[in-house]
């Protein structure tokens, strides 16, 4: 089987899995325009490759692995569409179909150099969220960095979700903050360092500031501002 | 000592600073910690509230008297941190390191140890005579959190002190702490940070040889390395090379930690803070089940709650106006009544010119009394209670959202709300937004809203005439004139916005002392500024008003008043004398037509409209004074040129769409 198609079929299983809690054959068919026999053929040889967790008659979930490959499809989607639009000025509505093809082909140092160039943007131009690159930085400033020293990376294993997606009863370490300079700095100056453990005590309501528990303290920040600090959640079984 | 001539307080000729003071001493620490009730404590009622020199940053300063010393006390501005360059960080930090008081005291908040200590080494830095004044202690007992401030004392190597300033507990120790300190100057022990940056520091501390700063050398270094502009620029003026070299070592930093050297330097600090409040910070452990909810954890879930939430700040902020305005009514009833013993305070407008003056400049001084004291004194002591006790922050929360309608965020709901008091103290307090186009946006707005005099005037001529669901409706209407207004402003006024980043307090019950001083720091002005305004203003209309001036002026205005907003010819001048004090317009009415029975002079339409226009028209010439002394004389004009205009068009389109329906 093609890349390109483990692709996209892990792209539309990201996409069925956040709306449906599950992606269906049926469903799948549906979005790929593909009869769903040929679906069913597909899922079980993802699933051999340990990509999806796949039951007949209820769906297919993406294992970490094939998440992992369906959030950088996704990354550079958007990405590329941030391009498209506001760099060689392409209509809208056009620049979806557009990066759908490009997204499979560009390496990741196409992707990491798009999102310098673009001052690592948060959103496409549909609104939809661009997950933070999966290099072991800090911030975007140590990117540029890194860039400059040449120094090799390492890649990060652990899973990364803004904090806007913590839910009230989780907690997990600051992993990376994007965003102007002063408003980093005024987060660190607060407490909210790299590596701190956080939580979510409130979130109100029509994407309304959250008010977030950090070394006892607590502080209502800006929803823009807390889509931009990403948080590494605990591995299953630590407290 | 440097004198503050600038200051607004030496403008009503008072003394501005404590006179022959054997000792100063600072207060410094974050906001919410307790540090003005414990410079409340230490100072009593000798207080002297002003502006530091040439700053738009207010400055405490007190008089404490212990055994036989006169020592000043001044409140530093709460801050986190000297690193973002605001004013009141440079006010702070530059008080402390040029004028070199003999003990700082610096007030930390036992619940909140590691961000408060994160404070603390920033003043290390600066290596001052310091002390450490662990606050609320009790609060913390009852959180499960034991202080050593022993050993803390023995680790920062400063004297520590364990208060409950609220009741009083721990101020003599802290006074007797602050003596020996005053005495002995004790040079605080130095921190080390990590080995790649204490290096650098040690580095750029043997360049600074060749340069003579007022500052200490390691702070100066530390600040070279943070790339600090000011201190950047200071150095560069006397050697160059410095900074060049400095820079490069700022750059190895960056290049090793990938960070801004800003971040980095926080992230050191937070360690050394970590590292400290571990050792000295017992927690009770309270057990496997889930922890009890605090009162506060209750109280949020109630102001905090979708639903509930916005409907308690409706109630606050409403109940707020209401009973001001209940309230203030009679009580300005009253007063009127009281005063009327005195003197007439009808305008006189005939006899001699110093009589016309003299009852001008009474009538002003009438009106000062009847309109500060009983609206917008408890209107201000009420919001000071609802602030002192943390909900001001849950509103500010719950209405940021819109607040992005408007370019701004939740903290500018105080200016808004204080504006209905006054303006003047509201576009003070517009000193809390971050960015200057935050500041000039939240002033704009605040001269939209109607302020107590203005409210006079709707309630005089619409709520009395015509009926009080057309008030109301000029209220909402109001409202929504400064979320569309507030929408193009945000657009036109160059600049950046940034988004809330707010200390979330716990609630707790308000201080007494607090709240005073807050509803005196914001009613001052009103003394400073609008009594004077009042008074000469009012004297001086008079004077106009009885050589004549009365007729020339309205045919003037004519084509704006009667052919365009459909008003009386003699509503020109009345509008002029508005601009003193709105609730003039009602007063000269009065005068003019002999009678208080406005609706036998003016159809329901003109009540309105004439109370649209004067709503919006300009602001009284205390804003625009206040305007001009925080933002410059070029905003100040444009604001009021843009609200004259607005006015005038509202005011025609108000005219010919009632008409056809009234």
């Amino acid at each position: 089987m093609a890349q390109e198609q483990i692709e996209e079929y892990l792209e539309t299983i990201y996409d069925l899995e956040t709306r449906d809690g599950s992606a269906k054959t049926t469903a799948i068919a549906k979005c790929l325009k593909i009869a769903p026999g040929s679906v069913t053929e597909v899922l079980r040889s993802l699933s051999d490759k340990g990509l999806i967790a796949y039951e007949p008659y209820r769906g297919a979930t993406l294992t970490c692995e094939g998440k992992k490959i369906a959030g950088t499809i996704k990354r550079k989607h958007r990405l590329l569409e941030v391009f498209l639009t506001d760099v060689l000025k392409l209509n809208r509505e056009k620049v979806h179909d557009e990066a759908c093809k490009m997204e499979h082909t560009i390496s990741e140092d196409t992707e990491n150099a798009l999102c310098k160039m673009l001052d690592a943007p948060a959103h496409c131009p549909h609104g939809s969220p661009i997950g933070p690159c999966n290099k072991g930085v800090g911030s975007c400033a140590e990117c540029d960095g890194a860039g400059k020293t040449d120094m090799p990376v390492a890649i990060r294993d652990k899973k990364i979700i803004p904090i806007t997606d913590l839910r009230p009863e989780q907690n997990g370490h600051i992993a990376f903050i994007r965003g102007d300079c002063k408003v980093v700095q005024r987060l660190s100056d607060l407490g909210l360092t790299l590596g701190t453990k956080v939580s979510i005590l409130k979130k109100t309501p029509i994407d309304g500031p959250v008010e977030i528990l950090v070394r006892r303290t607590k502080l209502a920040v800006d929803h823009a501002i807390a889509d931009n600090i990403f948080i590494e959640l605990p591995v299953a079984g630590e407290p | 000592m440097s004198g503050c001539g600038e200051c607004k307080a030496c403008q009503s000729g008072k003394e501005c600073t404590i006179k022959n003071a054997d000792y100063t001493i600072a207060l410094a620490g974050n906001a919410n910690v307790g540090k003005s009730v414990i410079f409340n404590q230490l100072t009593g009622v000798d207080q002297i509230i002003g502006n530091w020199p040439g700053k738009t940053v207010e400055r405490a300063e007190g008089l404490l008297l212990h055994k036989g010393k006169r020592i000043r006390v001044i409140d530093l501005p709460g801050i986190y941190s000297f690193s973002t360059y605001s004013m009141e960080e440079l006010v702070s930090r530059d008080f402390i390191a040029l004028e070199h008081p003999d003990a700082v005291i610096n007030v930390i908040d036992a619940s909140a140890l590691e961000r408060n200590l994160f404070f603390t080494i920033q003043l290390l830095e600066l290596s001052p005579p310091l002390m450490i004044a662990v606050n609320q202690i009790d609060l913390a007992e009852k959180k499960g959190m034991t202080i050593d401030t022993k050993k803390l004392s023995a680790l920062l190597g400063v004297p520590v002190v364990p208060t409950v300033a609220i009741k009083g507990k721990g101020i003599a120790d802290l006074t007797d702490a602050i003596t020996d300190l005053m005495q002995n100057h004790p040079v605080p022990p130095v921190l080390r940070y990590g080995k790649e940056v204490e290096e650098r520091i040690g580095k750029i501390s043997s360049l600074l040889e060749t340069v003579t700063t007022q500052y200490p050398v390691r702070w100066t270094a530390i600040k070279l390395l943070e790339r600090d502009p000011s201190i950047v620029q200071m150095v560069s003026e006397q050697d160059r090379s410095v900074v060049t070299k400095a820079g490069l070592l700022t750059g190895e930093i960056e290049a090793m930690h990938g960070e801004p050297v800003c971040v980095v330097m926080s992230a050191e600090r937070y360690q050394i803070a970590d590292r400290i409040a571990a050792e000295v910070l017992i927690m009770r452990v309270t057990g496997d089940g889930p922890q009890k909810k605090s009162m506060t954890d209750k109280l949020d879930a109630v102001a905090l709650h979708p639903v509930l939430g916005y409907l308690a700040v409706i109630a606050v902020i409403g109940g707020l106006l209401v009973w001001t305005f209940l309230i203030g009514a009679q009580v300005s009833a009253l007063l009127a009544s009281f005063l009327s013993q005195f003197e007439q305070y009808e305008p006189v407008v005939t006899g001699p010119l110093m009589d016309i003056l003299w009852n001008g400049a009474f009538t002003g001084f009438v009106a000062g009394v009847t309109l500060v004291i009983p609206y917008v004194l408890p209107f201000y002591i009420l919001l000071a209670v609802i602030e002192d006790s943390g909900y001001l922050t849950r509103i500010s929360m719950m209405l940021d959202r819109g607040m992005h309608k408007l370019g701004l965020h939740g903290k500018a709901i105080i200016p808004l709300i204080l504006g209905y008091g006054c303006n003047v103290p509201a576009i003070y307090s517009c000193r809390i937004m971050e960015t200057p186009k935050q500041k000039t946006l939240a002033a704009f707005l605040v001269t939209l809203v109607p302020c107590t005099a203005r409210t006079v005037v709707i309630l005089g001529l619409v709520a009395a005439f015509v009926n009080i669901w057309w008030a109301l409706a000029l209220y909402a209407f109001d409202i929504l004139l400064i979320i569309v207004v507030g929408r193009i402003a945000f657009k036109a006024v160059p600049g950046e916005s940034v988004g809330l980043i707010m200390e979330m307090p716990d609630y707790h019950v308000p201080s007494v002392s607090v709240v005073l001083k807050q509803t005196w720091a914001r009613t001052k002005s009103l003394v400073w500024i609008v009594f004077p305004a009042y008074i000469l203003g009012s004297a001086l209309i008079q004077a106009f008003y009885a050589v004549g001036l009365l007729n020339p002026v309205n045919a003037l205005l004519a084509p704006i008043t009667v052919l365009w907003l459909g008003l009386p010819a003699v509503i020109g001048i009345t509008l002029i004398f508005g601009i003193v004090r709105k609730e003039l317009t009602i007063l000269t009415l009065a005068v003019i037509f002999g009678t208080t029975n406005f609706a036998t002079i003016m159809s329901p339409v003109q009540l309105i409209v004439l109370a649209l226009v004067s709503m919006l028209y300009i602001p009284c010439i205390s804003v625009i004074l206040v305007l001009a002394s925080e933002f410059g004389w070029k905003k100040a004009l444009a604001i009021s040129a843009a609200e004259i205009v607005m006015a005038i068009a509202i005011g025609g389109i108000a005219f010919r769409v009632l008409s056809m329906w009234m």
